[in-house]
C-alpha cells in the first residue's frame, strides 16, 4: 500500500468513525432525553474522528522520516552490498544512485554496481511502507474504538473538542514564533562562529571591507570592518530615502486629509498605495537602468567629480519613492485621529487650514508620524533589491552622493550567492551582517510602536 | 418679525436665514439680532437647530460638506456671507466656544497665545505674556495656572480646560464669542463657575449661548429665543419667555412637557 493510499484510508476510518459515532450519540440522546445528554451527536462525531485519525496521522509522520534509516540498515545487510566500497563518498553515491532508481525517480544507473541494489532496495521499502500502513491502520481502529466506547450521555466531548481547537490555534500562532526563535537562533550560532575567526570590535568599527582578499589567503585581519557597509546603509536607507519620502509623504497625506475632496481623494489614495506593491526588483531596475545612468550625466555635466554608473543617489531617490506610501499611509492615519474638535477649535479662532495644519494638526500628529518614520527607516535599510541592483559593490566611506556606495544587503548577497564553502570567515561574515541588521530593525519597529501606541492611548 | 421689539446697539443680525445640509433644510426662516448689552439664549430640544444656527454666525458650516446658508447675516452692518467678507477676519472677531473642551495639545500659555499668534496681535515677548495674563484673568483662571503656564493644557480638569478654551477665545479681542452649550461636559460647581464668567463678560462682548439647560438660559442671558424643528418659534427678554410665553410650543417646552 502506498503512502498517499494509507492517508485516504487512515482519512476514510476518520469519516466512518465521524458517521458512526454520530449515529450512537443520536440513538443515546434520543433514549435519554436531549438535557440528560452533555454534547451534541456532532460533537460526538468529531471526538471520534480525531481520535482515529490523528494518532494515526501522527504516527505516519514519524515513520516516513524513520523509514530511509531502517530501509538503508536492511539494504546494507542484503548480500549484494558487502560488494560496496568502504570509501564513503563513492559508496554513498551508489547507494543515492539505488535509491533514486528504485523509487523511479531516475530512470538508469550511471554507475552498474547501483543496479545490484535497487532489488534490496525495493523490497526493503515494500516491507516497511506495508509495515507502516498497517501499524497506521490499526491505530486508527484502536483509536476509534477507544473513543466509541467512550460515547455515553454524560461524556464531555463538547469540552475536549473546544480544547483541542485550543491547542490547534495555539500551534499555528506557535510556529511563528518558533521559525522566529529559530533564525535567530541560526543568526546567532553563525555569528559566533565568524565572531571566532574576527574580532567583534574590529568588525563593527574596521573602516576596510575586502572580505575577497580574506577568502584568497591574506588574512582575516582588516578585511572585515563593516563600517563602510553601515554608512552606505544608513547614507541610502536612512537620509537620501527619506529626504525624499518624509516630505512627499507628509505632504501628501496633509494633502489627502485635510484639502482633497471625497472624490479626488477615493481614487488618489488607492493609487498612491499600489506604490507599495511595485514589486521591488521593478524599482530596481528602474533604478539602475532610468535614473542611475541619468545621474551620472548630470554630474559629469556639472563637473561633480567621482560619479559613477552606480550611485549611493540613484538608489537613494528611488528607495525614497518606494517608501512614499508608508509614510504617507502612517501620516494619513495620525492626522485623521487629531480630533475634529481640534481643527474646529482652531479654525475658530480664525486660522487659516495651512496655519491649522502647521500649528495644531502636525504637532498633534507628531508621534504617529515619527512612529511611521521609524517603520520607514527599517523597511528601507532592510531593502535588497533596488541596492543590489543600483548602488554597487564599492565599499566607499564617501559623503558623495554620485560615488558608489555598498549597503549590508548587497553584501550578503554578494557573500552568500553562487558555489560557497561555509566555513570561511568570507560566508559566515554573510550571517555577522544579517544579526547587526536584525537587530537594528527589530530596535527600531520596537521604537517605532511603543511610539505610534502612546500616541494612539492620547486620544482614545 | 412685527411683534419683535427693537434692541439697541445691534451687533449681529440674521435676517430669513435658511440652512440646507444637502437636501435636508435644518433651518428654515431665522430671523434674530443680537446687542452687546445682552447675553442671548437659543434654546430648544435636541435636533432643533439652535447649535445649526450658532455655527452660521461665525460660517463655522462652511467646514462642513455640502451645507448651505441662505439669507443674510451682517456683523456691525456687513454681511458676513459677502464676497468682500473674510472668513479668518470674521473668526477672528467672532469667536467660539465648543460643548466639548478642546484645549489644543499644547502647554496653557501656548494655547492662549495662538490666536494672538497667528493674527499678530502681540508685538515681543512681554506683550505676548501681557495678553496671555490679562485673557486668563478675564477668563478666572489665572490664579489656578499661573505657576504652571508651561504644563499641557490637556492636563487640566474638564472645567478648567472649558476656561482655557474661553480664555484662548478672549485672547484674540473678539466682538462676538459663541457659546455652543459650554456647560453640558461639566459638573455642577464647573458649571457655576462657567456661568459667573459669563456674567462677567457680559457687556464687554455679545454673548450668544446655547443651552439645553432652562434653568441655566434663565440665570445667564437677558434675550432669549427658543427653537423648535429649524424653526425660531419666539424671542423675547428672558423673563418674559420663562413667565409669560406667548406660544403654546414654548410653554410645553419650558413646563418640561417635552425636550
Amino acid at each position: 500500500m502506498s503512502g498517499t493510499m494509507t492517508l485516504f484510508v487512515v482519512v476514510a476510518l476518520g469519516a466512518i468513525g465521524w458517521i458512526v459515532a454520530r449515529a450512537r450519540a443520536t440513538r443515546m440522546q434520543a433514549e435519554a432525553g436531549r438535557l440528560a445528554t452533555n454534547s451534541l451527536p456532532s460533537q460526538h462525531g468529531w471526538y471520534v474522528a480525531l481520535w482515529t485519525a490523528l494518532p494515526a496521522l501522527v504516527f505516519l509522520a514519524v515513520w516516513a522520516n524513520v523509514t530511509p534509516a531502517l530501509v538503508l540498515d536492511s539494504v546494507l545487510q542484503a548480500p549484494a552490498a558487502q560488494a560496496l566500497p568502504a570509501d564513503g563518498f563513492t559508496r554513498s553515491a551508489i547507494l543515492g544512485e539505488a535509491r533514486a532508481i528504485a523509487s523511479g525517480a531516475q530512470a538508469a544507473a550511471f554507475n552498474p554496481q547501483s543496479m545490484t541494489l535497487v532489488e534490496p532496495f525495493r523490497d526493503a521499502a515494500r516491507h516497511y511502507g506495508g509495515m507502516g500502513a498497517l501499524l497506521a491502520v490499526i491505530l486508527a481502529f484502536a483509536g476509534g474504538a477507544y473513543a466509541l466506547s467512550r460515547v455515553r450521555p454524560a461524556f464531555t466531548a463538547r469540552r475536549r473538542i473546544e480544547k483541542l481547537v485550543m491547542w490547534l490555534l495555539l500551534g499555528a500562532s506557535l510556529i511563528a514564533i518558533v521559525t522566529t526563535a529559530g533564525i535567530v537562533g541560526s543568526l546567532l550560532f553563525e555569528s559566533m562562529r565568524f565572531f571566532s575567526m574576527v574580532n567583534p570590535l574590529d568588525f563593527l568599527t574596521g573602516l576596510k571591507w575586502s572580505p575577497q582578499s580574506a577568502a584568497m589567503g591574506y588574512g582575516n585581519e582588516d578585511a572585515f570592518g563593516a563600517v563602510p557597509l553601515f554608512w552606505g546603509t544608513i547614507f541610502i536607507g536612512a537620509i537620501i530615502a527619506m529626504v525624499v519620502a518624509i516630505p512627499l509623504g507628509l505632504m501628501s497625506a496633509v494633502y489627502l486629509t485635510q484639502y482633497a475632496r471625497p472624490q479626488v481623494r477615493k481614487w488618489m489614495k488607492p493609487t498612491l498605495e499600489v506604490l507599495a506593491g511595485v514589486p521591488t526588483v521593478v524599482y530596481g531596475y528602474f533604478a539602475a537602468l532610468t535614473v542611475a545612468p541619468a545621474l551620472r550625466s548630470f554630474a559629469a555635466a556639472v563637473g561633480i567629480p567621482g560619479a559613477s554608473s552606480e550611485s549611493a543617489l540613484a538608489a537613494g531617490l528611488v528607495m525614497g519613492v518606494m517608501i512614499i506610501p508608508f509614510v504617507s499611509s502612517m501620516a494619513d492615519d495620525s492626522i485623521a485621529a487629531v480630533p475634529q474638535a481640534m481643527r474646529d477649535g482652531s479654525l475658530a479662532m480664525g486660522a487659516t487650514t495651512s496655519e491649522t495644519i502647521r500649528r495644531v494638526l502636525i504637532p498633534a500628529a507628531l508621534p504617529g508620524v515619527v512612529g511611521g518614520v521609524l517603520l520607514a527607516v527599517s523597511r528601507a535599510i532592510g531593502e535588497t533589491m533596488i541596492v543590489v541592483m543600483a548602488a554597487g559593490l564599492a565599499a566607499n566611506l564617501t559623503l558623495n552622493p554620485f560615488a558608489s556606495v555598498t549597503t549590508v544587503t548587497t553584501q550578503m548577497v554578494q557573500l552568500l550567492t553562487g558555489d560557497q564553502e561555509f566555513d570561511s570567515a568570507k560566508t559566515l561574515a554573510a550571517f555577522a551582517l544579517g544579526l547587526v541588521l536584525f537587530v537594528v530593525t527589530l530596535l527600531l519597529n520596537i521604537v517605532a510602536l511603543r511610539v505610534v501606541k502612546k500616541y494612539r492611548e492620547a486620544y482614545e | 418679525m412685527a411683534d419683535m421689539q427693537h434692541i439697541p446697539n445691534v451687533k449681529m443680525s440674521a435676517q430669513g436665514v435658511n440652512v440646507l445640509y444637502g437636501e435636508k433644510q435644518a433651518i428654515r426662516d431665522v430671523s434674530i439680532e443680537v446687542d452687546l448689552e445682552n447675553v442671548t439664549a437659543l434654546i430648544g430640544p435636541s435636533g432643533c437647530g439652535k447649535s445649526t444656527f450658532l455655527r452660521t454666525l461665525n460660517r463655522m458650516n462652511d467646514t462642513v460638506s455640502g451645507a448651505r446658508v441662505e439669507g443674510r447675516i451682517t456683523l456691525d452692518g456687513d454681511d458676513i456671507y459677502g464676497a468682500d467678507m473674510d472668513v479668518v477676519q470674521l473668526r477672528a472677531r467672532v469667536g467660539m466656544v465648543f460643548q466639548k473642551p478642546n484645549p489644543f495639545p499644547k502647554s496653557i500659555y501656548e494655547n492662549v497665545a495662538y490666536g494672538p499668534r497667528i493674527h499678530g496681535l502681540a508685538h515681543g515677548k512681554a506683550d505676548l505674556d501681557e495678553i496671555v495674563e490679562k485673557s486668563l484673568r478675564r477668563a478666572g483662571l489665572w490664579d489656578e495656572v499661573k505657576d504652571r503656564l508651561h504644563e499641557s493644557g490637556t492636563a487640566l480638569s474638564g472645567g478648567q480646560q472649558q476656561r482655557l478654551c474661553i480664555g484662548r477665545a478672549i485672547a484674540v479681542e473678539p466682538e462676538v464669542i459663541l457659546m455652543d452649550e459650554p456647560c453640558s461636559a461639566l459638573d455642577p460647581i464647573a458649571t457655576a463657575r462657567i456661568e459667573e464668567l459669563i456674567l462677567d463678560l457680559r457687556g464687554n462682548y455679545a454673548i450668544v449661548i446655547v443651552t439645553h439647560n432652562m434653568q441655566q438660559a434663565a440665570r445667564v442671558s437677558q434675550h432669549t429665543a427658543f427653537f423648535h424643528l429649524g424653526r425660531l418659534v419666539e424671542q423675547g427678554p428672558t423673563t418674559e419667555i420663562f413667565t409669560n410665553p406667548r406660544e403654546e410650543r414654548t410653554k410645553d417646552y419650558i413646563t418640561g412637557r417635552y425636550g
